[in-house]
């Protein structure tokens, strides 16, 4: 982005003004379709604005790790396709989808909503496995967000397939039960520009943005992770600014997801 | 917090070097740079390219780590570079790369917070110019009690695990993850009791540059 346009936000953005019109603390018009993908155990597309992001779950049987031998394994990925994005290229991920994986990950893990002593099968031997893969079909900002909320919809759509004793396998025919889910955490990120912080910046202002900071919230209100992003520091007062946002908007979103 | 040992200038090699332990987990980070930048399209025209790279010795835990990297490992590395940026002055050093690496030789959690300790040492040493030293300690709550600086066993006990590091002299933060269960104010006061940590770190790291340079 050239002086002139930079400037242009930064002056709206200080006059608590958006570009298209929201407020400082407004989402984009938000979509939330499940039961996307019909081969997928279970989906959702989100839309915030122009931005899009599939999340798919697949689970399958196999071996737990050796420290949790009878605990259910979960895995976060995700695919930032160059299809979404001039920025975006072929090749192995780099550090913004992991990132985006891992902060996604930690949101679910850290709230314990996937019972994962329930997906045990058999202890040290056989257990279910739950993978979360996220797309990006296009973007236009605030990944993290829209990514979070998708694979909590996309679990909370989901039905497990049957396992077969005989062949140990399961039976993809037959999808029955929901997964053992116990709440519906949500991740917002609060971008720092200037004085004023925003939420589901669009491309542009994000990138103008000077810090970012995530953070996930269970039901209760209480937070399941954090991360802070970007080369400029907080004062702690910012923070708990940051926290309170977060926590505020997590409620509304929430609402959202069915299940 | 458990016994910090702090080295400066390990790496004869190194234009600075440092290594930083607390108790049982210990990182050496060394600093190369400002040097020229390739290839060249990775140069940005007014400032420096801050590059971390975070490795964790294959003997450094219970159970060998795979050497090279894992999407753990290269979290860290942005976190790092996110976390020691703010203070380093990289638009002194338009178009050059100023290189950081940091090893774990030994890990019993809060192996990030050793390394970014280390790391904004071993910068110091290398006489880059800073507007401050980065600070990080990780603190957290077992039970009713506020604990500093987790160690191994204390993290799996741990509601959350909440590391950050700090500027003392701008009284900003720089880094902070977390992942646990917690309310907002006991959020709060975690961070409090890891800044507490983090100001005396500083001392220690003051202490032990002056040692270095002030001879």
């Amino acid at each position: 982005m050239n002086n002139v346009q930079k400037q242009y936000l930064l002056n709206t953005i200080s006059a608590a003004k958006r570009g298209d019109g929201r407020g400082l603390e407004d989402f984009r018009k938000m979509e939330i379709e499940t039961g996307v993908i019909y081969k997928a155990e279970g989906s959702a597309r989100v839309r915030f604005g122009k931005t899009e992001v599939i999340a798919g779950v697949k689970m399958d049987v196999g071996t737990p790790f050796p420290d949790t031998p009878d605990d259910g394994v979960m895995m976060v990925n995700s695919e930032f396709s160059p299809m979404a994005s001039p920025k975006f290229e072929t090749g192995p991920p780099r550090e913004p989808s992991i990132e985006l994986s891992r902060v996604v990950d930690r949101g679910i893990r850290e709230s314990k909503t996937i019972d994962t002593k329930k997906l045990c099968i058999k202890k040290g031997e056989k257990v279910w496995m739950v993978f979360v893969d996220i797309y990006i079909i296009n973007h236009d900002g605030n990944l993290i967000d829209a990514a979070a909320l998708a694979t909590v919809a996309a679990l909370h759509s989901a039905k497990m397939p049957e396992y077969d004793a005989k062949t140990e396998k399961p039976n993809f025919d037959k999808k029955t039960k929901k997964l053992p889910l116990s709440c519906k955490p949500i991740t917002v990120t609060v971008h720092k520009i200037g004085e004023n912080f925003i939420i589901d910046p669009t491309l542009e202002e994000e990138s103008i943005t000077e810090a970012r900071f995530t953070v996930a919230t269970n039901d209760k209100g209480n937070l399941c992770a954090i991360q802070k992003g970007g080369v400029t520091s907080l004062t702690t007062d910012e923070i708990y600014k940051a926290f309170d946002l977060s926590v505020k908007k997590g409620k509304d979103l929430r609402k959202l997801i069915k299940g | 917090m458990r016994p910090i040992t702090i080295k400066v200038g390990i790496i004869p090699n190194a234009d600075g070097s440092a290594m930083f332990s607390f108790g049982k987990t210990t990182a050496i980070a060394a600093v190369y740079g400002p040097r020229p930048l390739h290839p060249k399209h990775k140069q940005i025209s007014d400032k420096a390219l801050l590059q971390t790279i975070y490795m964790m010795a294959p003997f450094s835990t219970t159970e060998r780590v795979r050497p090279g990297p894992s999407r753990r490992t290269q979290e860290i590395c942005k976190v790092t570079r996110e976390a020691l940026e703010p203070v380093v002055c990289v638009e002194e050093f338009p178009k050059a790369t100023i290189d950081v690496y940091i090893n774990i030789i030994e890990a019993d959690a809060g192996t990030r917070t050793a390394g970014i300790n280390a790391a904004s040492l071993a910068l110091a040493d290398a006489g880059i110019p800073m507007k401050d030293l980065i600070c990080s300690v990780a603190a957290g709550k077992i039970g009713k009690e506020y604990v500093l600086d987790l160690e191994g066993k204390e993290e799996d006990a741990t509601d959350c695990d909440l590391p950050i590091a700090y500027s003392q002299r701008m009284k900003k933060i720089t880094l902070m993850q977390m992942d646990g269960d917690m309310s907002v104010k006991d959020t709060k006061e975690t961070v409090n009791l890891a800044i507490k940590g983090c100001e005396e770190i500083y001392k220690k790291q003051r202490q032990a540059l002056e040692e270095r340079w002030m001879k």
